[in-house]
């Protein structure tokens, strides 16, 4: 099965919804798609719990009459197959796609930290609850705690409570100092004023942080660390998320150069690597105002819209100094990497604690000596987690980018006809 | 310069190889050294698979040796090694291939190992998720599967009085002494190279090419595979010497995931998983197992065999290079043949009758008449 | 109004839920259970964790990344 496009986006969030808008004008051929089953990324997930901002319905409406915009919906890259050619699967099949011109607007993950209890049903990321509330899950008349760092603590309180939601505590890890130093800067940009101004929460406290979830089959309260005291709080939920991590998976598979744990892009988003892209939180974090600017000038250079492109830059440095603020403001106080206790597990998906992986000299030792991120996840929330921890380096990604089905990763054999060489089979296993 | 005598015996290579013989020596009451550069070797990689083979009576009496040792170890292994004696199932899709299975069957009975034939409706029985028109199998009871990273170190740690490791790369040999990385020499009454496909590196005479193989894991789906399922295929088509071939390999593992490969190639020294090699490997389980593709692969990866020329291991006293000793060249064979390597190895070492015909297994027969002594 | 089978029981949800939230809407909220026998519920509600892994038409799916759709077969506790 052959199918190609001229632009291929991945992710449908901000920057790739903005992407395609610009780069359609061209006529080219574009595929968008994106893993989750309706556009719109974290900021702008869709769902029955779900208002989306005004912005946000009048790009999926422009987005719905461009004839030249395929959209794939519930799709994930699964491996390289060869030359600009992608491995693809959604929940019917498995095909590939060839591309001349791709960008990554693949987005940022929660960083989620290990500490006793997180793993009681009841407890998720903070970004996790929202996104779950806007698919339709039901917190009317739960207690809830918000701890972690960053803005989307005020954000999901605010879905959470307009779900009905009672917020017991938002507990914020950066200190008072340094989130009064930016909550001062953003005169500079008002929008941004106003929405902490409407996000802003009775229950907030800065220098706090979660010491422990409690209860024994699910959520029954949290610990946490407010200021000098340690406080107990009674709740049904506890969302927990300590700022982003970028998603540069696929761009680290295709060749892309990092800078700083996010994909490194020049003027024109362009990364690295010939023809290849990036825009949006991949790139580092600035919010949805920063990754619509980066990715409209991607989607346009993308096609040759040089003029139209370079029009955007002034917009792109003004959110880019509100991106700057914002991840000086909340830089991770090194104490946490104490909230871990030996019995604390590490990596949900084997099951492994902290105890069984301390002591290792890197990831992949302490992989092959208890399991730590050999499970479905592939260690991107422990990996994550332990690089916080210990400084390790998660290895290079491998196929399956994603967990997928074996008859998805067969199709690669249509990859390379040309490439492989005639196959006997085996003399011996092993 | 500071040297000073390490221990009786230098082992390079923490792998099961280097691992089980420094287990031995130990036992023997020598003081060994291991040094491991910590680089990604066969061990780490493999499908630790223990299963006896018989392409040549060389093979078949050191596979058949070294499974029955890892039966005696069995009741001592913790629960990370993962010991599982689940058997193998050999799988004859035709005529051909099942007269192969009969032979096998008739050369392994012979030697008393317990296997069976099962014929169609058995193999049905025994493993509902094959496709449902093979001839029949042969099972060998007594094959069984291990986690070797985990079984290497519990080697390692069994005599922590006599087993000294460090992490360092050897960049030298000379005789009985090795120069680390950092300018260090250290001499011992032996030096034992078990650094597998490194090897070539510190002994570029030695006669060993590595074969890249892939291999993946499943999601966790207990229950659906009892027995290691192996084609037999090979029998049947044309066998290349040196292209690239993919056969059906699919092991259970206790964690319930599939362990499937496996695929060779000997042209190629890169590390990536290439997509065809891969799903030409999968293609072949699939035409065993349809119901496979439905399954969600979580991992894949590649590792390189450390592979002679006639496919069996260099074990003995270096030709060429006085107090150095080999254990190296298993290519896929090292976690089920390395407790039969380490009992050769100590034998000649101490100047013993070893267990098995050392000669069939000596590093001379790739150095004709060259020898230092 | 789609309806679906959870653990065989029938559920009607809104259009565009979540199978990840009518985990909670139908049951106790959980998706699976662990290795080690706890029981886990969806964690990062994005695609991220495998937290969320159930069996859906019997293919092993996230639930927080699949929208429920009529005559749906979910199972947890895979």
């Amino acid at each position: 099965m052959s199918d190609a496009v001229d632009l291929l986006i991945i992710g449908a969030g901000p920057a790739g919804m903005a992407a395609a808008l610009a780069a359609a004008p061209s006529g080219a051929r574009i595929a968008l798609l994106d893993d989750n089953p309706l556009p719109g990324g974290q900021i702008w997930r869709d769902g029955p719990h779900a208002e989306l901002p005004p912005k946000a319905r009048e790009m999926r409406a422009r987005l719905d009459a461009c004839a030249n915009v395929r959209r794939h919906a519930g799709c994930k890259v699964i491996a390289l197959a060869g030359p600009k050619r992608l491995l693809l699967e959604d929940a019917e099949r498995g095909w590939l796609l060839a591309y001349d011109k791709l960008i990554l607007c693949t987005g940022a993950r929660e960083l989620l930290l290990p500490f006793p209890g997180w793993t009681l049903p009841g407890v998720t990321g903070a970004g996790g609850l929202q996104a779950l509330i806007k698919g339709g899950l039901p917190v009317d008349g739960e207690r809830l705690v918000i701890a972690g760092s960053g803005p989307l603590l005020l954000a999901s309180a605010a879905t959470a409570k307009a779900r009905g939601a009672r917020l017991g505590r938002i507990a914020e890890q950066a200190s008072l100092g340094a989130v009064g130093r930016f909550a001062s800067a953003l005169w500079a940009w008002p929008n941004k004023a106003w929405q902490a101004l409407e996000l802003f929460d009775a229950t907030y406290r800065t220098g706090s942080h979660v010491l422990a979830a409690l209860g024994s089959e699910r959520l029954e309260g949290v610990r946490l660390q407010v200021g000098k005291r340690v406080e107990e709080i009674a709740c049904e939920r506890l969302a927990c998320g300590f700022g982003l991590v970028p998603n540069t998976q696929i761009g680290e598979a295709l060749g892309c150069a990092l800078s700083d744990g996010a994909i490194r892009v020049d003027a024109w988003q362009a990364s690295s690597l010939a023809d290849h892209y990036a825009a949006g939180e991949c790139t580092g974090f600035g919010g949805s105002e920063l990754a619509l600017a980066e990715g409209a000038i991607a989607g346009h250079a993308a096609v040759g819209m040089l003029a139209e492109a370079r029009a955007l830059w002034p917009q792109r440095q003004r959110w880019q100094g509100f991106a700057d603020h914002l991840n000086r403001a909340f830089a991770l106080d090194p104490a946490l990497r104490r909230l871990a206790q030996p019995d604390t597990l590490v990596c949900r998906c084997e099951d492994v604690p902290l105890s069984a992986i301390g002591g290792r000299r890197g990831w992949t030792e302490a992989k092959l000596s208890s399991r730590c991120g050999m499970g479905a996840c592939q260690g991107r929330v422990c990996g994550s987690a332990a690089q916080f921890l210990f400084g390790w380096q998660p290895p290079a990604p491998r196929p399956p980018f994603s967990p997928a089905r074996i008859s998805t990763l067969a199709k690669l054999a249509d990859a390379a006809e040309s490439q492989a060489p005639d196959l006997s089979s085996a003399r011996t296993p092993g | 310069m500071s040297e000073g005598r390490a221990a009786d015996v230098i082992v390079i290579g923490a792998g099961i190889v280097g691992a089980y013989c420094a287990h031995a020596l130990a036992r023997r009451g020598l003081d060994v050294q291991v040094l491991d550069a910590g680089l990604p070797g066969a061990t780490a990689a493999g499908m630790g698979h223990l299963l006896v083979l018989d392409d040549n009576p060389a093979e078949l009496a050191l596979s058949e040796y070294s499974l029955q040792r890892w039966r005696d170890l069995a009741p001592e292994l913790p629960e990370g090694c993962a010991y599982r004696s689940n058997g193998t199932l050999w799988l004859a899709e035709n005529p051909e291939e099942l007269a192969v299975a009969e032979a096998k069957h008739a050369v392994l009975s012979a030697r008393g190992l317990a296997c069976e034939m099962l014929g169609a409706q058995a193999l049905r029985e025994t493993e509902p998720e094959l496709r449902d028109d093979l001839l029949g199998a042969l099972k060998v009871t007594g094959d069984g599967i291990i986690y070797a990273p985990n079984t290497a170190r519990w080697l390692l740690e069994s005599d922590p009085a006599r087993i000294r490791r460090q992490r360092a790369e050897v960049v030298e040999i000379d005789g009985n002494r090795v120069r680390l990385a950092d300018g260090t020499w250290l001499a011992a009454q032996a030096v034992l190279l078990a650094n597998g496909v490194q090897a070539g590196t510190l002994c570029p005479e030695l006669p060993i090419v590595p074969k890249k193989g892939h291999l993946l894991i499943t999601d966790r789906y207990p229950g659906k595979v009892r027995h290691t399922l192996v084609e037999l295929g090979y029998v049947t088509s044309a066998h290349n010497a040196t292209g690239p071939s993919a056969a059906c390999n699919i092991q259970p593992r206790p964690t319930g995931q599939l362990f499937i490969g496996a695929s060779r190639q000997f042209d190629s020294v890169d590390p990536a998983v290439e997509g065809w090699m891969l799903a030409k490997m999968l293609g072949r389980a699939l035409h065993y197992m349809p119901g496979l593709g439905d399954l969600n692969a979580i991992r894949s990866w590649t590792g390189f065999r450390a592979a002679s020329p006639d496919g069996l291991p260099l074990v003995g006293e270096h030709p060429q290079r006085a107090g150095v000793w080999l254990a190296v060249g298993h290519e896929g064979l090292g976690v089920t043949t390395a407790p039969g390597t380490a009992d050769l190895l100590v034998a000649q070492l101490l100047g013993e009758t070893s267990p098995l015909a050392p000669q069939d297994y000596s590093p001379q027969r790739f150095f004709g008449d060259t020898a230092h002594a | 109004m789609p309806e679906l089978l959870l653990d065989g029981r029938p559920l009607r949800v809104a259009d565009g839920t979540s199978v990840a939230a009518a985990l909670a809407l139908g049951g106790d909220g959980c998706a699976r259970t662990s290795v080690s026998g706890q029981r886990r519920a969806p964690l990062c509600g994005m695609g991220i964790c495998q937290e969320c892994r159930v069996s859906i038409d019997g293919v092993r799916r996230l639930a927080c990344q699949t929208l429920c759709r009529d005559g749906m077969r979910v199972e947890t506790r895979p």
